[in-house]
Formats: C-alpha cells, structure tokens, sequence
C-alpha cells in the first residue's frame, strides 16, 4: 500500500495503491493524516482507483480520514474506487457519511 | 457431505497471512470459474473472518487460525474459518452491522460484508475456546456464449 500526494490551491489529492487491509491500515492512516496535517487542505480527495483491493479495515480509515478532515473545517471526497473497493463501500453504506464519486462520472 | 476438492491451511494470526489467507481462497476458488466480481466477494469475506481472527480472537497473542476450503455439489464453494482464541458471547449482537468492541481503528462491518458477499453465514462461538465461521457461495455455471 502506498499513497502518493498532490497538492494544488487547497485541494490535497491522496491516491491510494495497493492492498489496503488491516496489514497496512495502520501506517497507510499515520502517512495519510501526516500529510494532511502539512497541508491543512479545504478539500480533500481519496483517489481509491488504485486500489487492487480493500476491505473493512479501509472503511475505517476512510472515516478516520473523514473526521480529520471535518476537525479542521475541511471536506473529504472518495473518488472513482475500483470495483471490489466499491462493493465493499457499498455494503458498508459509505456514501450515507462520505460523498463518492464514480468512475463514469469521470471518464469521458 | 459430498465434496469434489478440498485444502486446509493453518498459520499463526499475524496480520501479514491476511493477504496470503484470501489470494489462497481465490486461487482454490478459480476451479469453479468466478467472475472477477464473484473473485473479489470471496476474497473479501475471507479478509473479513482472517482479520476477526486475527484481531479479536488472540487480542494479545499470537495464537492459531485455519481456514478449510471445499468444492460442494452444485458449484458450491464453502470457506470455513476457525480460531480457538477468545470467543465471541453475544453472537446475534457481534453480526450487528456497527457493533464492534475494536474501537477506532474497526469499524463494526465485518459481518455483516461477509452476510452481503456470500450465500450463507453461520457463527458458531464459544466463549474462552473459539470460533467457527462457515460461509457458503454458490458459482453458477457460466452458460457459453450462444
Ligand atoms: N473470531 C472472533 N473472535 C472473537 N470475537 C470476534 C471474532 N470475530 C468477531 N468478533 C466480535 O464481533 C465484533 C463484530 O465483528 P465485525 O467483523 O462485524 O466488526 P469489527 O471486526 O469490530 O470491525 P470491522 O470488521 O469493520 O473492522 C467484533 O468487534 C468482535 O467483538
Ligand atoms: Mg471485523
């Protein structure tokens, strides 16, 4: 799992890539609020098409990152999950706390 | 029961077998030709039960975890996994979507993505000496292309 930053005029891109399990959960959310707490961002995206695969252990990093967020005034978008993470936020019920953006939204 | 394949694996309950516990299953569980999303359900209620493992049954130690995988009649795949750590005393509870006694770092889903991934879920625990969890997916045969 490793997550590569962008940033540009307030918005923080994170895209994560890998396996994001309980395996690497812990220093994926560690690295993920580090870089956040450099930057301060308004807005925050989570690029979780990278992701070959994820699981509850990733819903609760995600909300982790969510509250972060939200402490410093900020918001927090998951963008374009790949399909299993998607199923997975799905059956989770995410999107009723964190706003999700598809993939077909995106691709032209 | 009737079955046509079967594997049994055990390994202690560190984090780093979670990603080898689940490829296992899938691997097995291309015999029965799955789609990729088929792959990924079982893929990921296997993460789900190894990690329950993991990190509730042996909070504090390092203890043992085996999961079985066999092939049933009628293109059923079923995945049991067994740990013989803490035990959970409120199974009804425990399957609960949000309920979790892992605090911030769990966020309470487990059970309830493996009950939406799979055909069947059965928890069998006791208290002080384990827990079993038996699921069951069903792989329709892929009709070919007409
Ligand atoms: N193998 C087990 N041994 C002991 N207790 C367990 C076991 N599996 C689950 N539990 C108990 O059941 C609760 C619910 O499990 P579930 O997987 O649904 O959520 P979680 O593990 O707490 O969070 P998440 O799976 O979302 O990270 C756990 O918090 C724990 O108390
Ligand atoms: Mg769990």
């Amino acid at each position: 799992m490793t997550i590569k930053p962008e940033y540009r005029e307030g918005c923080l891109r994170l895209s994560f890539q890998g396996e994001l399990d309980h395996h690497s959960a812990e220093k994926a959310l560690r690295e993920a609020e580090g870089i956040i707490d450099r930057y301060l961002p308004k807005n925050c995206i989570l690029d979780l098409s990278g992701l070959s695969f994820m699981d509850s252990s990733g819903i609760a990093v995600i909300l982790r990152i969510h509250r972060r967020m939200a402490e410093t005034g900020g918001r927090l978008l998951v963008d374009r999950p790949a399909d299993q993470a998607r199923r997975v936020l799905d059956a989770a019920g995410l999107n009723r706390i964190v706003p999700i953006r598809e993939i077909k939204e995106t691709v032209q | 029961m009737k079955y046509e394949n079967y594997i049994k694996v055990e390994f202690p309950s560190k984090s780093a077998n979670e990603g080898f516990a689940r490829s296992a299953a899938g691997v097995f569980a291309s015999q029965l030709d799955p789609t990729m999303e088929e792959l990924g359900d079982i893929k990921t209620a296997v993460s789900e039960a190894v990690t329950n493992a993991i990190v509730h049954a042996y909070p504090d130690t390092i203890g043992k975890v085996s999961m079985r995988c066999r092939i049933l009649e009628g293109n059923r795949l079923e995945i049991v996994i067994r740990d013989w750590g803490r035990g959970i005393e409120d199974v009804e509870r425990a399957r609960k979507p949000l309920f979790t006694t892992g605090g911030e770092e769990r966020s309470g889903m487990g059970f309830t993505i493996m009950e939406s991934f799979m055909d069947r879920l059965q928890v069998r625990s006791h208290p002080g000496e384990g827990t079993t969890v038996t699921m069951v997916r069903v792989l329709p045969k892929k009709s070919r292309e007409r």
